[in-house]
């Protein structure tokens, strides 16, 4: 099963020792093996990310509960959200784009493989890095010394007076280290795809895919770069004695606010747009139709990728900004939610009209468009800013963006899974237990986060290890705790159809699912070069035109 | 099947796709970044200005480097002649402008920490005097930490160069490095501007 | 077979959610009668909190419409063109686009905005700009790490973690307009029922009005992230009539009880490092870290809301602080159990 072997029918080649294996692995500078590298990096991390939800929702069950101590529940809700958006959800996407991205453009790798290899490996070690904190300090005990600021550390909680130790070192460290991976990957990525495309493959016929990697990237490299320079700041604070942060000196603790969140905004927008790659891909295949408005689709992710630029501040909006700034980022926010309004249409327009497929890949897709329509409008709730005065550090705020992370992106990242884990792999994963996997997460996800909004209303605050009673908080905690249990079992599933679908999973062949770009054209898995020969395509879907030679594409484009 | 075949319609592509440089696209992609964190420091910088409680004003302890940054910025035109020269292969004429610019982005760095020893010794300004202290160092340092990588890149160069490996087929990488280069003294006139001219 | 029980299956479970979701809504929706325990965003009590809900019942119902119509069309598309079993192998018709479809649902969109928009900030200017009545009550709100302090410097009062304010009498309003300080990191004071939440930010004073209609009391706590017991940082703001909040005040202005039977007490108070922390007017305690203790009896909770302020927990708390709120920052003092009482009954006489 080695993607460096040729397949020639017929023919068995020995298999390697397996350090030899392992070597090959851990020197390796192929977009397909860092690609995979990423995403198993990522399940781990979502495995123990998990976990610390768990945690968290086992001492909420109940008012007044004593699963954890406060300075655990403190560490943990820091680590699952620092855990799940830089080594979960970046390192995921960025491995379905090393992956995808050079076969859909017809290249044999990225622009810079040994670039590729170090980005990675800078990612990762930012991971173990923050991980070492449980270590640190006082070792497993009390959770070690690990950093509990939440994961956006607010100034001046983030300062030496406040968070002695190392805990917030080791916060600050792992995501500077893996922000320059990221910045890296977003190099390679931009760089692979002007200047690497196949002959014929021309900008506006690229897949929706890589257009939207490469606006992710660009994001990545003017969103990523704010935080790094804030962390800088905030380490010249901690050990140089500078005053940054420091209020009693004059410094502004709302000047790291805005840094932090001219890079968190932009940032959930970079978490989001590769999913919308994966929609655009993968819902046209399941209706047997092309995309609809591919021209507007591009200039949507387009404007987004600017609009969102300018939107930061919402997330400030209880700091006690002038009211002109409040309404000039209420407008800027319900603004953006224009263009992504538009992409959801038109994924419907892309299923009006055709022969939907009920896939596993197209159920999580299906299921993307329902939750991400919700995550949308609960968000354009909270861009008028006197509603959020009251919904805003609450867990309708909870709610709302694990309705985007879990119910938007996770979903569309379960349809990529489904999707291209045959052209990864060369087998199938289960449709049965891809179904189960659907189901049992899709009511887990519904009856924890539907619920989690209600709280909030209620008048439940953000990041307290346990509240007072009576205040009609009780059940619905209780409620939310059962559905993250069959959301854990839910995962498990899919981790087992991983597992076993490798082994015993159907043969894939080179295009299971009678799909149109590139990557369908090479074996599954594809041999190390990607292409024998460099393709030359005349429009937005070259297989299309190779199977319906009387009906191309190009014609009407 | 793993090629797709074309439609008589499209031209030849060996004569007719062109696409840029990748070193090129992916340098440009490091000075946005670069250009970015940048734009943060420089931001805090004017935001404190007249913030800080105690201690010296930049009107105060500032003297403007007018010398080192002639020198810096008449170093990306020596590095322009070089990059140029080189893509005609004119070998020594590369390497005399080559060793320019490096003694010239030296000059610079001398300049740089001879300022802050005054500052420093004999003003009693350092990084957590103040805001100002904090934001100016910061920011300058920030400043020299890229001159000083670009330094060891072109040092590097200049050690290929004297043993005769550069040549006009190693323009374009030499290209791209003096793009970081130029990025560099951009960012000193920015700098510039901000600490020692708006800044007063 | 399959394929048709699928779809079936998923329009029977989206239906069922919506359901239950809009169903939810409205029961959170209903206004609580009873103002005890009472922390619902739609249940409000004060001019800015009632601005807000009312405004936000507004964008829910747009919201609810486009959720509607949106979802009919993802539902309608879901069934309609479902692949069935005659149809394999056939394509469809490749449809690529519509500008006139891309304009009407842009154009759509723009608008609902620009409404929703003008709305709100016709609320953001009513509320943040509201201009402070000569006779307003002026208090500053000091966020500490863990507790809340309250001066009301037209008055001379300083208290903590329960506010004590008068009810507004629409024709002639009262309302109480807060300035919001930080000793330490960041805070925030959300008491739901009477007003959006504002942080309270070190370097940065923020401001913020209540203007309560009805009398009662009113619960919130500290919603930014302030540290280890951010969780009990509890708030409790009791509306009063006029002349409840007159007897209040002059009670709170009155100088400290002294109780001649409490002089051990007080003694182990001022000779122990209480007095580095707390302050009792009148007295030569007159330390500022912690919550002042002046009348501290005239409170129904100690430690911002963690326990009710009872004999057992108070001789608790100053035994052990972490018992009750572990990682709050006031250290036990290691008291023996004769001085531990004689302290105990001393705070008791401070009513």
């Amino acid at each position: 099963m080695s993607s460096n072997a040729i397949t020639i029918p017929g023919t068995q080649i020995e298999a390697r020792p397996w350090v030899d294996e392992l070597h090959q692995w851990v020197t390796t500078v192929d977009h397909k093996r860092l690609g995979i590298l990423y995403i198993l990096s990522a399940l781990l991390f979502l495995a123990i990310g998990g976990v610390e939800a768990l945690i968290i929702r086992i001492q909420l069950m109940r008012p007044h509960n004593d699963f954890v101590s406060p300075e655990v529940f403190n560490r943990m809700f820091t680590m699952h959200g620092t855990t799940m958006i830089f080594f979960v959800a970046m390192p995921v996407l960025f491995g379905f784009a090393n992956y995808l991205v050079p076969l859909m453009i017809g290249a044999r790798d990225m622009a810079f493989p040994r670039l590729n290899a170090f980005s990675f490996w800078l990612s990762f070690l930012g991971a173990l890095l923050l991980y070492f904190s449980f270590l640190g300090g006082s070792g497993l005990y009390g959770a070690g010394n690990a950093p509990d600021v939440g994961w956006w550390s607010y100034a001046p909680l983030g300062a030496r007076a406040f968070s002695p130790g190392h805990s917030s070192d080791y916060w600050t460290l792992a995501l500077l280290v893996s922000g320059f991976g990221s910045i890296g990957t977003a190099i390679n990525i931009i760089a692979t795809i002007l200047c690497l495309r196949c002959p014929g493959m021309k900008i506006n016929r690229m897949p929706l895919l890589v257009w939207m990697n490469l606006v992710m990237a660009g994001m990545v490299l003017i969103a990523i770069t704010p935080l790094s320079a804030a962390q800088i700041m905030l380490l010249i604070d901690r050990y140089l004695g500078g005053h940054f942060f420091d209020t009693q000196a004059g410094g502004s603790a709302v000047l790291w606010m805005h840094f932090f969140w001219i890079f968190g905004h932009p940032e959930v927008y970079i978490l989001i747009i590769p999913c919308f790659a994966f929609m655009s891909e993968i819902i046209p295949v399941f209706s047997r139709k092309p995309i609809f408005g591919y021209p507007v689709m591009v200039a949507a992710t387009v404007c987004i990728a600017f609009v969102s630029m300018s939107v930061w501040a919402h997330h400030m909006f209880t700091i006690g900004m002038n009211s002109y700034a409040n309404s000039f980022f209420t407008l800027t926010t319900m603004v953006v939610g224009i263009p992504t309004g538009i992409k959801i249409f038109n994924w419907i327009g892309t299923m009006w009209g055709g022969r939907i497929q009920f896939k596993t890949p197209m159920l999580f897709s299906i299921a993307f468009l329902f939750q991400f329509l919700i995550a949308g409008l609960t968000g354009i709730m909270m861009a008028a800013s006197p509603f959020d005065w009251q919904l805003s550090l609450s867990y309708f705020v909870v709610a709302h963006f694990h309705y985007v992370i879990v119910g938007g992106i996770l979903f569309a990242l379960f349809g990529a899974f489904y999707y291209w884990y045959p052209k990864m792999t060369g087998r199938m994963l289960s449709e049965r237990l891809g179904k189960w996997h659907f189901w049992l997460f899709f009511i887990g996800f519904h009856l924890t986060f539907d619920v989690m909004h209600i709280p909030g209303i209620l008048g439940m605050p953000r990041r307290i290890y346990t509240y007072e009673p009576g205040r009609g908080w009780d059940t619905l905690n209780f409620i939310i705790t059962i559905g993250a249990f069959i959301q854990a079992l839910a995962i498990l599933v899919f981790l087992a159809n991983l597992v076993i679908s490798y082994f015993r999973g159907a043969r894939a062949g080179n295009d299971p699912w009678d799909a149109w770009t590139l990557e369908w054209s090479v074996s599954s898995p594809p041999p190390a070069y990607n292409f024998a020969t460099v393709p030359t395509v005349s429009s937005r879907r070259p297989l299309w035109d190779l199977k319906h030679p009387e009906d191309p594409d190009s014609r009407y484009e | 099947m793993s090629t797709v075949t074309t439609t008589p319609s499209f031209p030849n592509p060996a004569t007719e796709w062109h696409l840029p440089s990748r070193g090129k696209v992916a340098m440009a992609c490091l000075i946005i970044a670069e250009s970015a964190i940048f734009t943060i420091f420089v931001v805090a910088y004017l935001f404190y200005l007249g913030k800080s409680v105690t201690g010296p004003t930049p009107r105060e302890v500032l003297e403007t480097p007018i010398f080192y940054t002639i020198c810096l910025l008449s170093s990306s035109l020596t590095i322009h002649l070089a990059a140029k020269s080189l893509e005609r292969d004119y070998r020594r004429l590369f390497l005399l402008s080559w060793m320019l610019t490096i003694a010239l982005g030296g000059l610079f760095l001398f300049g740089t920490a001879q300022e802050w020893h005054r500052l420093i010794y004999a003003r009693g300004l350092t990084i957590s005097t103040n805001l100002f202290g904090t934001t100016y160092y910061s920011l300058v340092g920030l400043h020299a930490f890229h001159v000083t990588a670009g330094l060891i890149m072109l040092s590097l160069v200049a050690i290929f160069g004297f043993a005769g490996r550069v040549g006009m087929d190693q323009s374009g990488r030499v290209a791209v490095l003096s793009m970081y280069w130029h990025f560099v003294d951009a960012v000193w006139v920015v700098v510039f501007t901000v600490v020692y001219v708006l800044g007063r | 077979m399959l394929k048709m029980k699928s779809s079936t299956l998923r329009l029977l479970a989206q239906t069922t959610l919506l359901f239950f979701w809009a169903a939810m809504t409205a029961w959170a929706s209903e206004p609580k009668v009873s103002p005890s325990n009472g922390t619902n965003i739609f249940a409000p009590a004060s001019t800015p909190a009632k601005s807000i809900a009312d405004l936000s019942v507004f964008v829910l119902v747009v919201t609810g419409l486009i959720f509607a119509v949106v979802f009919t069309l993802l539902l309608y598309s879901v069934v309609k063109f479902r692949g069935r079993a005659k149809d394999a192998g056939r394509e469809p018709a490749q449809v690529y686009g519509s500008t006139q479809i891309e304009l009407a649902w842009t154009i759509i969109p723009i608008l609902i905005v620009v409404v929703l928009f003008l709305a709100t900030a016709r609320i953001i200017h009513a509320i943040q700009d509201a201009q402070e009545p000569a006779d307003a009550i002026q208090v500053t709100a000091i966020g500490h790490q863990y507790w809340w302090e309250f001066r009301y410097p037209r008055l001379g009062i300083v208290t903590a973690n329960e506010l004590h304010i008068p009810v507004s009498d629409p024709s002639h309003p009262t309302p109480t307009f807060l300035q919001l300080l930080s000793a330490d990191t960041d805070h925030s004071f959300w008491v739901p029922e009477l007003a959006g939440k504002t942080d309270l930010i070190p370097n940065h004073p923020n401001r913020m009005w209540m203007d309560p209609q009805r009398t009662g009391i009113f619960f919130g706590q500290c919603a930014q992230y302030c540290g280890t017991q951010h969780a009990k940082m509890l708030l409790r703001v009791s509306v009063d009539t006029p002349e409840d909040f007159a007897a209040w005040v002059r009670a709170q202005q009155s100088p400290a009880v002294e109780d001649t039977s409490a002089i051990a007490g007080r003694r182990v108070f001022e000779s122990n490092a209480c007095m580095n922390c707390h302050a009792v007017a009148g007295t030569p305690a007159d330390g500022r870290f912690g919550p002042d203790l002046t009348h501290l009896m005239s409170r129904t909770t100690i430690a911002a809301g963690a326990a009710n302020n009872t004999h057992d927990n108070l001789r608790l708390w100053i035994q052990d602080p972490s018992a009750i709120k572990p990682g709050s920052l006031m250290p036990s003092m290691k008291l023996s159990d004769a001085d531990l009482d004689a302290v105990v009954t001393y705070m008791e006489t401070l009513r």
